[in-house]
């Protein structure tokens, strides 16, 4: 591996492991403290307080809590529904198959995060309805591409051969299917997460998030829109937190993409 | 040919829209509990929660609200706000031409940024412009537009004072929002741009048009962009689906009077059949958008039309 690329790996392994310790580390993200209202970073909080006096370096470990496990609930479940909707499309073929692109075309239709900030907004604000939310708009491109690689894989020979010597459809997705698709599916997964991310805090600043007082990044920034003027800090600081991550993500999606040589996928 | 395509493509856009339609429809019933009194209140007297139950029709049988709903979008009639008691299309069109302005203008950024970034990395490839505008693209990707957003307004408004923190008066205030929403576009399309034109630049013509001596300015704009607009044209596209999503953020962000906030305002007021227009609305526009561009597109590209 690239000496270039370890640098964002580290960053994603340090928040990694402060979003795991968070509960046991002596923060208190929820300790209200009147007198340190909006004070500006110093020595001892090296990112300040907000409006409540809360520290805002602790909020930012519980926010990295929040986005990680959103994103990491709702790349799980929007992968695994999708890939095995995605194969069994294309297994069975015929009508099946027509139904599963008549979905993936009707889900495809709805621009970006639009419908999940509709269906947040109808479900009631809460991180569960969010994450219901995000999953139902996620799993299509998983689909998608489920679909269209078992499609090029389903006919070769090895699985013809596996066919025919009697091996259930069940074994043969999960052998002879499923390792060959899983490359291009982990790169889309990883660009999801990064995307699931941004999602969960567009939320979150939109008030259909995690509701207070558990922190999340987007919350933060919308509280801090606020109090601009006067406290920067709490804006900048969790907004460097979303492009930190988001960022670094990124920078590795791109690293596997290219390191595994897949060209079918070009999302950005 | 083209005709059987054009055909195709139109039945799929109108089953993908009555799909939409049906979808939206049945937003309102995923509301836990009674929709009505979410958007009431508890304390509502039962009088008014029947009342408003027939106006929206949920006392009907699904099915016919579903026809009722389909039928009301042929006529351009979306009920009316439970807020305002406007009528909704009449909301919706208040509304439309702040968010299509912009949106043009986020547009007329991305591109004015992306063109020439992306052709200079392309003809310097590997050069000082080649990782500015890999690294800005990749920034640009990744940073979301309410985060964007409030650090242009701490700059550019609050520290320098050169435009206005928000609303929509004259074109000052409408810088920091159209760079906001049109700074991850430019992103996506200065790396398209840089790809499609590393494409081209190896093709058969470039090389005769060189050979004919013409300048490097004339071979770059007239022969390479020129062909590899068609595909940039697909990908503005695709991204105007982002554009639309990121305008509800943005709006909100900048108090800018469109779709956008009217959706997010909507949703606090519980004012669930504006919810859904605005829903309807914006995906409408993307689906025509992409039928449009899928048509130009191949009636444009005489090689696609050969392959047909």
């Amino acid at each position: 591996m690239n000496k270039v690329y370890s640098i964002p790996l580290l960053i994603l392994i340090m928040w990694s492991i402060l979003a795991l310790l968070g509960p046991v580390l002596p923060i208190q993200p929820d300790q209200i403290s009147l007198d340190k209202i909006l004070l500006t970073p110093h020595r001892e909080q090296w990112f300040g307080h907000d409006d409540l006096g809360r520290s805002i370096s602790a909020r930012l470990i519980m926010g990295a809590r929040t986005s990680l496990s959103v994103a990491i609930v709702v790349v799980t479940i929007s992968l695994s529904i999708g890939t095995f909707v995605g194969m069994v499309g294309a297994w069975l073929g015929g009508f099946w198959d027509k139904l599963l692109v008549m979905m993936i075309d009707l889900f495809i239709a709805f621009p970006g995060i639009l419908l999940a900030i509709a269906l947040a907004g109808l479900l009631g604000p809460g991180v569960m309805n969010a994450v219901i939310a995000l999953s139902i708009v996620s799993w299509v491109g998983f689909a998608r591409l489920a679909r269209v690689q078992t499609l090029s894989i389903k006919n070769r020979d090895h699985v013809d051969a596996a066919y025919a010597l009697g091996t259930s459809s069940f074994i043969i997705a999960l052998k002879h299917i499923l390792p060959l698709i899983m490359a291009p599916l982990i790169i889309e997964a990883t660009f999801a997460f990064a995307g699931v991310i941004i999602a969960e805090a567009g939320l979150s600043f939109l008030g259909l998030g995690v509701q207070p007082p558990s922190a999340s990044w987007g919350s933060m920034i919308r509280d801090g829109t606020r109090y601009m003027l006067v406290a920067p800090h709490m804006v900048l600081a969790p907004g460097f937190a979303i492009l930190s991550m988001v960022l670094c993500i990124n920078i590795l999606g791109d690293y596997l993409r290219d390191k595994m040589d897949i060209k079918e996928i070009n999302k950005v | 040919m083209f005709l059987n395509y054009l055909i195709k493509r139109l039945l799929s856009a109108v089953f993908v829209l009555f799909g939409i339609s049906t979808l939206v429809f049945l937003l309102i019933h995923l509301v836990p509990g009674d929709p009505v009194e979410v958007m009431l209140g508890e304390t509502a007297r039962s009088a008014d929660t029947e009342a408003l139950r027939d106006e929206l029709g949920l006392n009907l049988p699904i099915l016919q609200q579903w026809w009722e709903y389909l039928k009301g979008i042929a006529h351009f009639d979306l009920g009316k706000s439970l807020h305002s008691q406007q009528a909704v299309t009449q909301l919706l069109l208040d509304r439309l031409p702040a968010t299509a302005i912009l949106s043009i203008a986020s547009l007329s950024i991305a591109i004015l940024i992306a063109l020439p970034l992306g052709i200079l990395a392309a003809v310097y490839k590997d050069s000082f412009w080649d990782r500015l505008a890999i690294v800005s693209a990749m920034f640009g990707v990744s940073i979301p537009n309410f985060v964007m957003g409030p650090l242009l307004i701490l700059i550019f408004s609050l520290w320098l004072g050169w435009v206005p923190v928000s609303g929509k008066e004259g074109v000052s205030s409408l810088i920091l929002p159209a760079f906001t929403l049109g700074s991850a576009l430019a992103a996506i399309l200065s790396r398209m741009v840089r790809a499609s034109m590393l494409e081209v630049l190896q093709e058969d013509y470039i090389r005769a048009a060189r050979a004919r001596g013409l300048s490097e300015f004339r071979v770059l704009c007239l022969h390479a962009l020129r062909n590899a607009a068609l595909l940039i044209i697909t990908i503005l596209g695709l991204q105007l689906g982002a554009l639309l999503t990121g305008a509800v953020i943005t709006e909100t962000i900048f108090s800018w009077p469109g779709i956008g906030q009217l959706m997010v305002d909507s949703i606090q007021k519980r004012d669930y059949p504006v919810v859904q227009a605005c829903v309807l609305l914006i995906s409408f526009i993307y689906v025509l958008v992409n039928l449009m561009t899928d048509v130009v597109y191949t009636a444009l590209d005489p090689r696609l039309k050969l392959e047909t």
